[in-house]
């Protein structure tokens, strides 16, 4: 059992700069769109929100394991050592983009980094990163597969398949549901048949009578020990378990949809855009999961208030250069197009 | 008395019209009305508009057996790729039923979806997918290009008993044009001639007929008479009209968005090499994205499309060829 009064001081600072890393990454990127308009093309989704979510759980991860969440897939990448400028790059779409301006901001990839790639398409990287585990198995190599997918994904066909799959095969993998409580404009009471019904969203392990465990997303630390045990769980060869990790996207789903060349921006979140609820967004921001671990790192004497703040400015200086790497990044030259059809 | 409206707004009328018109009409998918200011939701109420989640195969499945059993389902599908998680559906079962079952079975359903969307939204959603569909039969394909032809496909589709894929092309989604008011159905099956001209017929579809009118217009100016036809529907296929045009004219450039094997223009072209082979007086031309996927980054997708100058270029092109008799 993994207990977070083990995790060291080195740790507990190394799960912060890494959620502020992510914070300002995206920071960054929501405020490209009043920057440098038209620089960001397509639909470009943020992970602010989710930082507690995503680094308690890969604290618990070994070097060589893999990390296959859907397309709002910036998060993770960072906690990996994918460096940002690289995948600044990508976003404007430049040459030196992590993916030579391919994929733009839904299909980020750095298989060097056991990072090996994502899916714009709802549920698509589940059976992925069901599959990848599947390699850890067949190859006997000890890795476990974090497969991050939002309760939007948790409705399709994809999810109930691979579940079931990977329950039956006993694969090495941990299923993370994000639960932020929106599928992009629908929020999850209007759609989600465990929710309506008042029960998490965890449940749905029981389907496949797998291990399935509610934690607060908003805190690195639980969410640390629930996957963890999952994690030793699925290296040990007991198969997959479901964590459903509850947070709140605090940014909208994604820029707004327009068509070219009127330019795309940030809108408000949904809570308020679409459903006026202004008190239910107000509430999530003021349990901003990244001002509430600073606070408890500096009551526990972890970090002093200087510390806490040359992480942060680190953070804002590593995202300035970042954008100014890919501003000075050429555009790809037209006839590469043609290139990465056929391996 | 028509009026002035956008693309998407002439496809919500007609929604709208259909579903006042017959009460089996009802209309769901995801991400759509949400709360009750929803203008569908005030007019017809939750039990006939509803919020689907991310369950493309459910979504279109459970249209099939309604439509089976009496209603005439509308599935919001937003981008036709979110279609191909539930391909059976869409080409296994759909189109089978009515044949399997020795003309019983009727399967009235609508897949309403808009594709190619060509604003950086990269591999997985700008795609052109309708070369899956329109050889299927049973299926019937639309993809109107103006205003007009949204509002009077889409009433078209609903009252058609057969399924239909109804394919809206993102990039014109806000482009205005002239709708004639109150009913109004364009029949599936009838190409329409967009532009008159006698010395090279353009035969385009969606978002490339607009590029087709504007190389026409750049055609014009150098003394040359482009005739653009617009398929509409690509299943069932008006090849008489595209073949009557090329009777007139001699000459023959497609334009697609596609890439070039997965293009309605290949079928075209097939179509018109054994129906329309004596009146050409040169080789056909296609003019279509390239064979690879939709990449993010501007310049190269704007290198991978199809674009007025490729267009124009095409036509010159085929202009300066002549069939050399054996
Ligand atoms: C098969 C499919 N259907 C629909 C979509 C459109 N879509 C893009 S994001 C999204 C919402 C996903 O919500 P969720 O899984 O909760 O993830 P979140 O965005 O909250 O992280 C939808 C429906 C898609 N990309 N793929
Ligand atoms: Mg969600």
């Amino acid at each position: 059992m993994r207990k977070k009064e083990d995790l060291g001081k080195d740790r507990l600072i190394w799960i912060y700069t890494q959620m502020v890393r992510i914070r300002e990454f995206e920071e960054r990127v929501k405020r490209t769109f009043l920057e440098h308009p038209g620089a960001m093309r397509g639909h470009t989704h943020l992970g602010d929100g989710a930082e507690a979510s995503i680094v308690g759980a890969l604290a618990t991860r070994n070097e060589t394991d893999f990390v296959m969440p859907s397309y709002r897939c910036h998060g993770y990448p960072i906690v990996l050592g994918t460096p940002p400028r690289n995948m600044m790059a990508e976003l404007y779409g430049r040459k030196d983009g992590l993916c030579k301006g391919f994929g733009g901001s839904m299909h980020l990839a750095d298989p060097a980094r056991y990072f090996p790639g994502t899916s714009g398409i709802i549920a698509a990287a589940i059976a992925h990163a069901t599959g990848a585990a599947l390699t850890a198995q067949v190859k006997n190599t000890g890795q476990v597969v974090y497969c991050f997918f939002g309760d939007g994904a948790a409705k399709q066909g994809g999810f109930f398949e691979s579940v079931n799959m990977a329950a039956c095969w006993k694969l090495p993998i941990v299923y993370v549901l994000e639960n932020n409580e929106y599928q992009a404009y629908t929020h999850i009471s209007l759609e989600d048949a465990n929710c309506m019904a008042g029960d998490p969203l965890s449940k749905k392990a029981a389907a496949f009578s797998i291990p399935g465990v509610t934690v607060d997303g908003t805190d690195p630390l639980k969410v640390y020990e629930v996957v963890g045990e999952a994690v030793d769980r699925a290296r040990s060869g007991q198969g997959p378990s479901l964590i459903e990790s509850r947070f709140y996207r605090l940014s909208a789903h994604g820029n707004a949809i327009t068509v070219p060349p009127a330019p795309t921006q940030f809108p408000e979140h949904e809570a308020i855009g679409v459903y006026g609820n202004k008190a239910e967004f107000q509430a999530a921001k003021a349990n901003d999961p990244i001002q509430r671990f600073r606070s408890e790192l500096i009551k526990n004497g972890v970090l002093s208030e200087a510390e806490a703040s040359r992480i942060e400015q680190a953070a804002r200086s590593e995202m300035d250069e970042a954008v100014q790497f890919a501003l000075a990044s050429p555009l790809p030259s037209p006839e590469e197009a043609t290139n990465y059809v056929y391996a | 008395m028509p009026r002035e409206m956008m693309y998407g707004e002439a496809m919500a009328t007609a929604i709208m019209e259909e579903m006042k018109r017959d009460p089996n009409v009802i209309f769901y998918g995801q991400n759509m009305a949400m709360t009750e200011r929803d203008p569908m939701l005030k007019a017809f109420g939750r039990n006939r508009v509803r919020i689907a989640p991310i369950s493309e195969t459910a979504e279109i499945g459970i249209a099939i057996g309604a439509a089976m059993t009496g209603l005439r389902p509308i599935v919001e599908l937003w981008m036709s790729e979110f279609m191909l998680v539930a391909m059976d559906q869409v080409i296994n079962e759909a189109p089978r039923l009515r044949y399997m079952s020795g003309g019983q079975v009727k399967v009235p359903i609508v897949l309403k979806a808009g594709y190619g969307f060509a604003a950086g939204w990269a591999g997985q959603h700008s795609n052109c997918i309708y070369h899956t569909m329109m050889g299927i039969p049973g299926l019937k394909v639309v993809l109107p290009s103006t205003p007009a032809d949204a509002k009077g496909l889409m009433a078209a589709a609903i009252r058609d008993d057969n399924p239909v894929v109804y394919l809206h092309p993102y990039m014109l989604m806000i482009d205005s044009g002239e709708v004639p008011e109150g009913e109004f159905v364009v029949p599936i099956g009838i190409a329409d001639v967009k532009r008159q001209g006698t010395d090279i017929t353009i035969v385009a579809t969606g978002w490339m007929v607009k590029k087709s009118l504007a190389a026409a217009e750049q055609l014009a100016a150098e003394g040359i008479s482009a005739e653009v036809v617009d398929p509409r529907s690509l299943a069932p296929l008006d090849v008489e009209t595209i073949v009557n045009s090329v009777k007139k004219t001699g000459r023959l450039v497609l334009v697609d968005q596609a890439p070039r094997h997965s293009s309605a223009a290949a079928i075209i072209a097939a179509e018109v090499a054994e129906h329309g082979f004596e009146h050409l007086r040169a080789p056909i031309k296609m003019v279509t994205a390239l064979d690879t996927s939709i990449p993010y980054s501007e310049p190269l997708e704007n290198y991978v499309l199809p674009n007025e100058e490729k267009i124009v270029q095409a036509a010159k092109s085929v202009l300066m060829r002549q069939v050399v008799a054996a």
